[in-house]
């Protein structure tokens, strides 16, 4: 049998050398993965990881699909530190979406430069504001918050489903399920002319930080970590866990708010009925593929980013089947996430005997 | 001379980082009962379970009667004829004594036969227990003993005992040795490991003393003293507690009035209504056999679990039993649990950090909620200065500590915050005797500088060594309060047992 043994002093060398290696085993699987399907495997890894960088506008759209992941990402990294499982950033990033969206179209007609901000604000205390249902539902009657969160997710579906097909569709868009198209003070800003990249990104960078601050210098910040390594200490030292599992649930569910509200105001310009393809849940990868360090999460953003990309060139250019990209960004995951074990840990064979 | 009966020849173990086990010579003759000796981290564990088969030496020989021999099983050590009594009981609570004996044994046989066999060891050997009682009824006393006659069912020529009295009161500790000798008489040989010196004395014949994996001296325990045993253990002179005039004032700083609490814990034990008052400068030890309300008391006290009524605990004169951990700490409580790890300390946490756990209101952060960095880091340099904290700077990971040095910084840590009140659970618990005398030194300064202090602990030596006074817990009740003058051991033994029907007497269940 295998086992794994905690090393004891993990190198820091090979801990700047694990993405290196990863990097080098994703490209000679990726030559077998190919070969066998009989495609080219030069061409294939490079319109997978260099073709989608090689125009500005691609270096925008990277920009620009990292974004949504690393603002959901942050949030999810200070209740993934402190052991409050919020798996529905995906919910809390559309009712951020709806919110935000709302008050665009209730001010359409009417509008001005504070628009924008209004909205930003709306949409992430409208995910601030779901984010806080499974919380209370975990405080009050210790409901599992994995679940409760992960099932409001599609609940917030329904719910925009509802208003873009309902209430919110636009009058003059022949019935699609859309809603109208925001005014221009109600989209954001373009940072780079002849891309989508917009003002969204330098927010995720700058919330980024101020996260970072929180976790690091605040006592708050302690306070999530030490719950979520000790609980026992935590409670013995007289901090409110249900505080923790508030304030959680609180700061990511308004960072996936904000992250639905720039990808309506910012990539797409209204409300349609799938506002994300699944950035809330890449990001719960993205937040330990950083290994919950900031830093480390804006990396694997632009990493799980580009695979996106990637993955959506590959289908195009290559014709390839959508299930052979799947295939090929597990297998990135399967060796980042597996040198990265073991660096930390490593293999024993054969079981030890233990006392029955 | 005869053969031995083990015979352990350089035996070598090492795990990552550490050589548990370095050379390892021991011999134990037929009807010897040899003490293994050593403080936590001796290497005493890892030895016995290479004799008894859980896990290999990467070197050495073993020799049973004179012939080399390797044991790769538990199972092969148990046909051997070696039985082994753990320090905690593999024992399945659902099934009654005979069939949970049953289980241990793997050659095939009548359960019925075997209850008559049960009957006649438990009678020859002192060892009263009966067959068809369920495990979960019995008291911790009898649960050894069940499995003591699982062992003595197979007929062993080595009994291993690791850490046997740790959970027996003195009473029960008296019986455990009666049976023990018998057994030697018989021609068993038995290995007993164990800190305490005391019995070591009165029961063995031969120690093996070892001190970092290594055999640092043989002995004949009764020509020893404690104190020359303990210096052979920690290798160097042992530092004595000195202890002070006491700062005995009328004050009372911690009041209990009627304290009852229901144990969140399905397996815990219910607080049955405790009185008692601690005075300034004054230090209580309340003693007690494991799993007898401790554990709740201790957490009741900190606020980790809270009181129905607030009149229930009061510090310095206010009703505090409903408010947080936090809020006590505020009117002057300190607290040192009786888990280092993951409790008193974040484990994975540098000491530094640790200073923060419980410093947060002691100018440690702004009033805007950030860290004072400069203030926590001064503050664990000072506690790892004063209370002689061996790690690696105050950088270090509390993971990385001893238990000995983690409790001495978790004791400190508390203690130079200058609390009006320290409560303390089980402070040298698997501590070495060097640090055990600094905590206790710091315990005794602290009461004669006005604190006044609790102390939970199982250790009956260390309660009179330091306390003023003594109580007992037994199943969730507190025995009456005595001066440590005017009590002696055996009669706080008796106590231990819940012999002490001050109240409705009937109710004192005693496991007899």
């Amino acid at each position: 049998m295998l086992r794994l043994e905690p090393r004891q002093t993990t190198s820091v060398q090979m801990q700047y050398a694990t993405p290196v290696i990863a990097g080098v085993l994703t490209i000679v699987a990726g030559i077998i993965l190919f070969s066998s399907l009989g495609v080219d495997p030069i061409e294939a890894l490079y319109t997978f990881f260099v073709k989608p960088l090689t125009s500005v506008y691609g270096l925008g759209e990277w920009a620009l699909k990292a974004t949504p992941l690393l603002l959901c990402a942050i949030g999810l990294s200070v209740g993934f530190r402190g052991n409050v499982w919020n798996i529905g950033a995906e919910g809390q990033l559309t009712i951020g979406a709806v919110c935000g969206g709302g008050i665009a179209l209730a001010f359409y007609g009417d509008e001005g430069p504070w628009l924008l901000p209004l909205m930003l604000l709306c949409g992430g205390l409208g995910g601030m504001l779901y984010g806080a249902i499974p919380a209370f539902l975990k405080n009050r009657f210790n409901a599992n918050e994995i679940l409760t969160s992960l099932m409001l997710v599609y609940v917030s579906i329904q719910i925009l489903g509802y208003l873009v097909h309902g209430p919110w569709r636009d009058p003059d868009g022949y019935n699609f399920p859309e809603s109208r198209l925001f005014d221009d003070y109600g989209l954001m800003p373009v940072l780079l002319a002849g891309t989508r990249l917009h003002l969204g990104v330098i927010i995720a960078l700058v919330l980024t930080g101020v996260i970072w601050v929180f976790m690091s210098r605040s006592f708050q910040g302690y306070k999530v970590t030490v719950a979520g390594q000790a609980p026992a200490a935590a409670a013995y030292a007289g901090y409110s866990r249900k505080r923790v599992v508030l304030i959680s649930f609180l700061i990511s569910g308004f960072m996936a708010g904000l992250a639905g509200i720039t990808e309506v105001s910012g990539a797409i310009g209204q409300l349609v009925p799938v506002v994300s393809p699944g950035y809330g849940f890449a990001a719960i990868i993205v937040a330990f593929l950083g290994r919950l360090h900031p830093v480390g999460i804006v990396f694997a953003a632009f990493l799980i980013s580009l695979m996106y990309l990637g993955g959506e060139a590959l289908q195009i250019n290559m014709k390839l089947p959508l299930a052979v990209t799947g295939v090929f960004q597990g297998m990135l995951l399967f060796f980042v996430l597996g040198s990265e074990v073991l660096v930390r840990y490593r293999i024993k064979i054969g079981t030890q005997a233990r006392e029955a | 001379m005869a053969t031995s009966q083990l015979e352990l020849k350089g035996i070598t173990k090492r795990y990552p980082g550490v050589l548990a086990n370095d050379s390892i010579d021991l011999s134990i003759q037929p009807g010897e009962v040899h003490a293994l000796l050593g403080e936590n981290g001796a290497g005493k564990s890892t030895l016995v379970k290479i004799i008894y088969g859980v896990v290999r030496a990467d070197s050495g020989e073993l020799r049973w009667k004179g012939e080399p021999i390797s044991i790769t099983s538990p199972n092969q050590a148990r046909s051997l004829g070696i039985g082994m009594v753990f320090q905690h009981f593999n024992l399945f609570e659902t099934l009654t004594v005979a069939e949970n004996i049953s289980l241990g044994i793997d050659a095939d046989h009548d359960l019925k036969v075997l209850t008559s066999e049960i009957r006649e060891i438990s009678e020859r050997y002192g060892l009263p227990i009966n067959p068809h009682q369920h495990v979960h009824e019995l008291s911790v006393g009898e649960r050894q003993r069940v499995e003591i006659i699982r062992c003595l069912v197979q007929d062993p020529k080595l009994l291993i005992m690791d850490e046997p009295t740790s959970v027996l009161t003195p009473q029960e500790i008296a019986k455990l040795f009666e049976t023990l000798k018998r057994l030697s008489s018989e021609g068993c040989s038995i290995l007993y490991i164990s800190h305490k010196l005391e019995e070591i004395q009165e029961l063995c014949d031969h120690a093996t003393v070892l001190r970092l994996g290594k055999v640092t001296a043989t002995c004949t325990p009764r020509d020893e003293t404690p104190k020359s045993l303990a210096e052979m253990m920690i290798g160097s002179e042992l530092p004595v507690c000195k202890r002070t005039e006491s700062a005995y004032s009328p004050d009372v700083r911690l009041a209990l009035r009627g304290l009852a609490i229901t144990s969140p814990d399905p397996h815990g034990t219910d607080l049955k209504g405790i009185d008692l008052e601690v005075r300034k400068g004054e230090v209580l030890g309340i003693a007690g056999v494991a799993g007898n309300g401790q554990k709740e008391l201790l957490a009741t006290i900190n606020g980790e679990i809270l009181s129905p009524r607030a009149e229930m605990i009061e510090l310095n004169g206010e009703a505090v039993a409903t408010s947080s951990p936090a809020a006590r700490r505020d009117r002057g409580l300190g607290f040192v649990p009786e888990e280092r790890l993951g409790r008193g300390a974040v484990p994975e946490m540098s000491l530094a950090f640790n200073a923060l756990l419980t410093g947060n209101q002691k100018g440690m952060v702004s009033d805007k909620g950030f860290i004072d960095f400069a203030h926590m880091r001064d503050y664990a340099t000072k506690v790892r200065e004063r209370f002689d904290v061996r790690s690696d700077g105050i950088d270090a990971e509390a993971k990385s500590l001893s238990g000995g040095n983690l409790q001495k910084f978790i004791i400190g840590r508390e203690i130079m915050f200058g609390p009006e009140l320290l409560i303390l659970g089980h402070p040298t618990w698997g501590v070495d005797v060097g640090a055990a005398t600094t905590i206790h030194q710091a315990i005794v300064d602290l009461a004669s500088g006005g604190t006044a202090v609790v102390v939970v602990s199982e250790d009956l030596d260390e309660l009179f060594e330091i306390c003023d006074s003594i109580a007992v817990i037994a199943e969730g009740r507190l025995s009456p309060i005595r001066a440590t003058s005017d009590t002696d051991v055996e009669e706080i033994g008796r106590w231990m047992s819940g012999q002490f029907g001050e109240e409705d007497g009937a109710d004192n269940h005693v496991a007899a």
